[in-house]
């Protein structure tokens, strides 16, 4: 078991065109750290120098925005569906 | 045909170029993509004299609005009235407000027939043959309408379980309306998987950077109506935010071009306090805007689909409304003899 990451277009030319990876860890923090040894350079795309997410990146666990919970601590568990969404505005 | 005077698409966050595609966020900080112009060439060519000559229709703009060529959808959106409220001015106290009466717009009564008549003639431009959004209103209603006009396919995503009658306006043009079962992120996702997938232009998604820039005609015509002078106070609705940035956007515009001389302005947002998750963000100081799932308004807005903009940069702070004070505006603005659903107060001396 591990954590399943949906993967947004924009990103897709790191990960070989998978739409979702399955990675491990903890919190947030470190499913960033392990997607970025798997896909070099996927982490400084969502975080900046000092690790923390970028401005218009969002980050859903299970449908939660991590904004409303720990942000980067959020914890995760194996099973949960970690997506990563670029912001879009209303209409 | 000569060189267009929109010559690119910048990331708002980084300020790298993109080229004019159905793209909407910077692949290295996903920071919102614009339209970036040549002012040098449009200050050389756009005069007034011109921009009079021309159609009473947001297109009298055109060099300022994200198309290469001639537009081809909502050749008669906008130039709706600004209606000088003298009865609403005396009932606030001020002395003078002018109301930009957008509910005239053609061909679906709303504001949105401005943005998605940019949208849609860029999405042609682009040889893209279908159009879609995720709404729940006006904007599914303009993106239907105009669509059937300019015989692009349309979709209209909306929650599963929203009542059919609040489509059934959009369903007369012939789109085709989808219920999606799911919470805001897989909406989202599943529309810039569309988008990718089968070369849909989204409007409010991969179209956005066209979309959104339809909204600076208001300010222009705005400006115009006033005898070409910018207005010391403009109060806009919030919606999304998307409205107030590009009227700000479009007074800078006319200064720099020097359509309008420099002076001093301030752009208000208002929004209902039974949702009021932007005026909420500002009062404890955070750009963190958290959306309020169950609004409890009189407006009409779509608060699940709110996220963060730079609504904080732009300076212009908000005022909630409450709904006793909303329908009592309402009822001021009939008893002036315009009741638009779209709100502009702009009293020219004082705030509100
Ligand atoms: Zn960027």
């Amino acid at each position: 078991m591990s954590i399943e990451v949906s993967i947004p277009t924009p990103l897709r030319n790191l990960t070989n065109n998978q739409d979702t990876v399955q990675v491990s860890g903890n919190n947030i923090s470190e499913v960033i750290e392990q997607l970025d040894v798997q896909y070099p350079g996927i982490k400084e795309r969502l975080a900046d120098e000092q690790g923390n997410l970028r401005r218009f990146v969002n980050i859903y666990v299970n449908g939660e925005d991590v904004r409303f919970m720990q942000d980067k601590a959020t914890a995760v568990k194996d099973g949960d569906e970690v997506s990563i969404v670029p912001a879009v505005a209303g209409g | 045909m000569s060189e267009p005077y929109f010559s690119s698409l910048k990331c708002r966050e980084c300020g790298r170029l993109y080229p004019k595609k159905a793209v909407h966020v910077c692949e290295y900080d996903f920071g919102p993509l614009e339209a970036d112009y040549d002012y040098e060439r449009i200050k050389s060519v756009l005069t007034r004299a011109l921009i009079q000559s021309r159609e009473k229709s947001m297109w009298r703009y055109r060099e300022l609005l994200p198309i290469d060529g001639e537009p081809t959808v909502g050749l008669q959106v906008g130039f709706t009235p600004l209606v000088k409220a003298d009865r609403l001015a005396k009932a606030l106290g001020v002395k003078e407000i002018y109301v930009k009466n957008d509910t005239v717009n053609y061909p679906t009564l709303s504001f949105k027939d401005r943005v998605v008549s940019v949208a849609l003639s860029r999405a042609k431009e682009l040889g893209l043959k279908t159009v879609a959004c995720a709404s729940t209103g006006n904007l599914a209603n303009s993106v239907a309408a105009n669509a059937a006009a300019a015989g692009l396919d349309s979709y209209v995503l909306i929650p599963a379980d929203l009542e059919q009658s609040k489509v059934l306006n959009s369903l007369v043009y012939g789109t085709k309306v989808i219920g999606i079962h799911g919470a805001y992120d897989q909406v989202n996702r599943l529309c810039s998987e569309i988008a990718g997938k089968y070369g849909w232009g989204f409007v409010n998604v991969n179209l956005r950077p066209y979309y959104a820039e339809g909204s600076k005609s208001m300010g222009f015509e705005i400006m115009e109506q006033l005898g070409w002078e910018i207005p010391t106070h403009t109060v806009v609705c919030m919606a999304s935010g998307s409205l107030l940035t590009k009227i700000y956007k479009a007074y800078h515009e006319f200064i720099k071009i020097g359509l309008v001389p420099e002076s001093k302005f301030t752009v208000h947002g208002a929004q209902a306090t039974g949702c009021n998750p932007i005026s909420l963000a500002r009062k404890s100081g955070t750009d963190l805007i958290k959306p309020q799932p169950k609004p409890n308004t009189i407006a009409n807005p779509w608060p699940s689909a709110l996220r963060r903009t730079d609504i904080m940069r732009c300076g212009p702070w908000s005022r909630r409304v409450a709904g006793r004070r909303m329908r009592r505006m309402r009822r001021s603005l009939r008893a002036s003899s315009c009741w638009p659903r779209r709100r502009v107060f702009l009293p020219r001396q004082r705030a509100v």
